[in-house]
């Protein structure tokens, strides 16, 4: 094993405390949906994917069946399908370790790897894994903390969970739109969920807003 | 939703997640190499967070609704804009929209 690079071991604390701590959000909102604190702790261990687990819940909170929660948060953990594929070939291992490189893909265990490619393939990878195990000790911490809070708060409204709860998503959506482009396609987004809120049964308009995503997406620009 | 049916969404969404992360590991790159499957791909992340904002802001059951929520929503929206991390963002939200809920 070599030397642990210091800066690297930086980047991957800070991002794994920062990123750790939405994890009270997610268990606030989680037990807010009516799943237990065993259920929303096992949800972070389990699905460690922090879009798709806001995305179930939140399409459970909203009434939606069952088949529209999973594939709300299925398609949101598509993209570490690709996160996947490039971290591959820079990780290199098989078996077991390959099972646990694949459950801590996600956001920021590859954003730190990339991010240390001045620094050499040995800073990489040590960025991967650190911080892949870093958000995910904190992120269940902090997922128990919520679950814990929001238990023992009671009624949603009474303490602004139900405002919580889009806000965080606001929170997610919000540093991808770096250009006009994804500005409009999450425009178009809000108000395409919204006019087909009405026509479709409750959690179905989350999902069929992928339909924005295949049109925006099908030419290139 | 049910016990059992929360049990599945959970446990559905776990192994899906999973599955989608393992792929990524073990199938060829160029499986992945469609330049338009990538485009749509970052773009479905925006769709679908952008959709739950207003799923869960602004509508109750299959109704638009307008309440305490969406102030909660406005004060997120103005700590963003003023660069306030995550966490400040969501109990701004979660402040402004209780004092409405119970001032109201």
């Amino acid at each position: 094993m070599p030397a642990l690079v210091r800066s690297t071991l930086r980047d991957a604390l800070s991002v794994s405390l920062t990123v750790g701590a939405y994890g009270v959000a997610f268990g606030a909102a989680s037990v807010a949906a009516g799943f237990s604190t065993l259920q929303t702790c096992l949800f972070s261990l389990l699905t460690f994917t922090g879009a798709s687990q806001f995305a179930a819940v939140g399409v459970v909170a909203s009434g939606g069946v069952v088949t529209s929660a999973i594939a709300a948060a299925t398609m949101l953990g598509t993209r570490n399908a690709l996160y996947a594929v490039q971290m591959a070939p820079l990780l290199q291992v098989r078996g077991a370790r390959r099972v646990f490189a694949a459950h801590v893909t996600i956001d920021e265990s590859t954003g730190v790897a990339l991010s240390q490619a001045s620094l050499g393939t040995s800073a990489m990878r040590q960025g991967f894994w650190l911080t892949g195990l870093g958000v995910y000790l904190f992120w269940n911490l902090f997922t128990l903390l919520g679950a814990l809070g929001a238990s023992a708060l009671g009624n949603p409204a009474s303490w602004g969970l139900d405002a919580a709860v889009p806000a965080a998503f606001l929170g997610l959506v919000w540093p991808r739109l770096e250009t006009n482009f994804l500005r409009v396609v999450a425009g178009v987004s809000m108000v395409f969920a919204l006019v087909v809120t009405p026509w479709l049964p409750a959690g179905l308009p989350i999902i069929t807003t992928a339909l924005v995503a295949v049109i925006f997406g099908w030419r290139a620009r | 939703m049910s016990t059992g049916s929360l049990w599945i969404v959970l446990l559905g969404t776990s192994l899906f997640c999973f599955v989608l992360k393992l792929l990524g590991h073990v199938v060829p790159e160029r499986w992945f190499a469609n330049a338009r499957l990538q485009r749509i791909n970052a773009l479905i992340p925006i769709s679908l967070l952008s959709a739950l904002v207003v799923a869960q802001g602004l509508v109750t059951k299959t109704h638009v609704v307008v309440d305490h929520r969406l102030v909660g929503l406005f004060a997120a929206l103005a700590a963003l804009v003023a660069r306030a991390p995550f966490p400040v963002v969501v109990v701004i939200a979660a402040v402004s929209s209780a004092v409405v809920y119970h001032w109201h």
